[in-house]
């Protein structure tokens, strides 16, 4: 039921607070409520949290408890956390939500379009399908049902001009 | 009074010759070298010591009219230069004119007065106002302009016939408004004035640089005509207020020469030109104070 546990060596994603957005090591546990906190990599002092600010992630280091500073950079850095983590849909996510909500008047209109050619599209391939579905059907045609399913790999929504040429791609793609 | 005295004398002393020389007050330093210079223009202040001998503090040892004599103001009479009033009153304006009249018998002409007495004079005087400070006439208005405003900037215009449409900032006016343009060809709006709180400015720029908008589009350029004709009866007044706004030809000229300079950089950014076209809108879900334009 519960896959990931507060450890010692858990990494961590602090949701508010100062230090909204950052990931930390869980240290040591001081009490029920707060563990002994350290984000060398991340700009965070060694310092108690509470546990309700944080969010627990997949990763765990091997560290022993109360291990200092420098052990948990050590260890932080053996096993690549950042690029990990920046790997992780989680992490995308957050990032698509800050690019969206930093999107000015004229990105919004860019992505607009891109939405729009990229429907089109779809939708003229669904339609051919359905088409030729429809002919066949009369004669045996399922499997070309089956075809249907496969559909251009959803692109993340996440847009900014720089992605504008993204879907221009998947236009020329078709 | 002796003490009085002095300072007194030489106040006067000081004064009149002063004058002459034009209120200087360091004759010391110029004695040397203006005695060869213009000893007739500029008298050497020599200032006499008191003439007055102090008996005791404030007491002077001779009478004002003592003093009048040995300082010999009889011979020392100046007067004010009269240059001015002289030439004044020598060029008095004329206070009256003849004037010819027509008719038999009349005696061919009039002698009229130029200035003529007041017909009316109001029963209660207009009191005389008060000093105001710091009110001033609308052509003395600071003008400013927000910093996000730019030449070139793309503006959201929200009131006018031409609401939502996105337009290219030119330049501010006189009177603070801003001078916009569509252009023309992309959406329709034209060399305009819009009002700066009554816009959106949105944080995509066009590159104007070197881009040249003609001198004379000011503000009376585009003010509205009104015509005012004092011979109109009420009735026609409503039928010569020109409704119609008229196309000149100077317009059309000064629109194709501003956007012809602007449209070849529209047309360098990217989907710029279909931006331009379309028009903004707010539906569910999307609160101006949560966008960032």
């Amino acid at each position: 039921v519960f896959k990931r546990f507060v450890e010692i060596g858990r990494v961590a994603f602090i949701s508010f607070g100062p230090h909204a957005g950052k990931l930390v090591a869980i240290v040591d546990v001081i009490d029920q409520n707060r563990a002994l906190v350290d984000g060398p990599c991340s700009g965070v002092r060694r310092q108690a949290m509470p546990f309700k600010c944080m969010q627990l992630t997949d990763f765990v280091l091997k560290f022993p408890h109360s291990a200092r500073q420098k052990c948990v950079r050590l260890a932080w850095e053996k096993e690549n956390i950042n690029e990990k983590w920046s790997a992780t849909r989680w992490a995308k996510k957050i990032e698509a939500r800050e690019k969206k909500a930093k999107m000015t008047d004229f990105d919004r209109y860019k992505v607009m379009k891109a939405k729009r050619m990229r429907n089109r599209i779809i939708k003229h391939e669904m339609k051919k399908l359905q088409r030729m579905a429809s002919k066949k059907g009369k004669k045996p045609g399922k499997p070309e049902k089956a075809a249907k399913g496969k559909k251009p790999e959803k692109a993340p929504k996440a847009k900014k001009p720089e992605k504008a040429p993204a879907p221009k791609a998947q236009k020329a793609q078709k | 009074m002796a003490g009085e005295k002095a300072p007194a004398e030489k106040k006067p002393a000081e004064k009149k010759p002063g004058k002459k020389k034009a209120g200087e007050k360091k004759p010391a330093e110029q004695k040397p070298s203006q005695k060869a210079a213009g000893d007739k223009k500029k008298r050497v202040k020599k200032y006499h010591a008191s003439r007055n001998p102090t008996l005791a503090r404030g007491i002077g040892r001779y009478s004002r009219s003592a003093m009048y004599a040995r300082k010999a103001l009889y011979k020392r009479k100046y007067t004010a230069p009269e240059t001015k009033i002289e030439k004044k009153k020598k060029e008095m304006p004329r206070a009256t004119i003849t004037k010819p009249v027509g008719g038999d018998k009349n005696g061919g002409s009039r002698v009229v007065k130029i200035r003529k007495m007041p017909r009316y004079y109001p029963t209660e005087d207009v009191p005389r106002k008060l000093l105001s400070h710091g009110k001033k006439p609308f052509c003395e208005h600071k003008r400013r302009l927000r910093a996000s405003i730019t030449p070139g900037t793309v503006l959201i215009l929200l009131t006018g016939r031409h609401r939502g449409k996105r337009v290219v900032f030119l330049k501010q006016l006189d009177t603070g408004l801003l001078l916009v343009t569509g252009p023309l060809a992309v959406n329709r709006v034209p060399l305009r004035r819009a009002h700066q709180k009554f816009v959106i400015a949105t944080s995509t720029k066009v590159d104007l640089t070197g881009v040249k908008i003609p001198k004379h589009l000011t503000d009376s350029y585009f003010k509205k005509k009104r015509l005012r004709k004092p011979k109109h009866q009420e009735g026609e007044i409503f039928d010569t207020e020109k409704e119609k706004y008229e196309l000149t030809e100077q317009r059309k000229a000064d629109q194709k020469a501003v956007d012809s300079q602007i449209l070849a950089r529209i047309k360098k950014v990217p989907q710029l030109r279909g931006y331009l076209r379309s028009t903004f809108s707010l539906s569910n879900g999307v609160y101006p104070h949560k966008l960032v334009f």
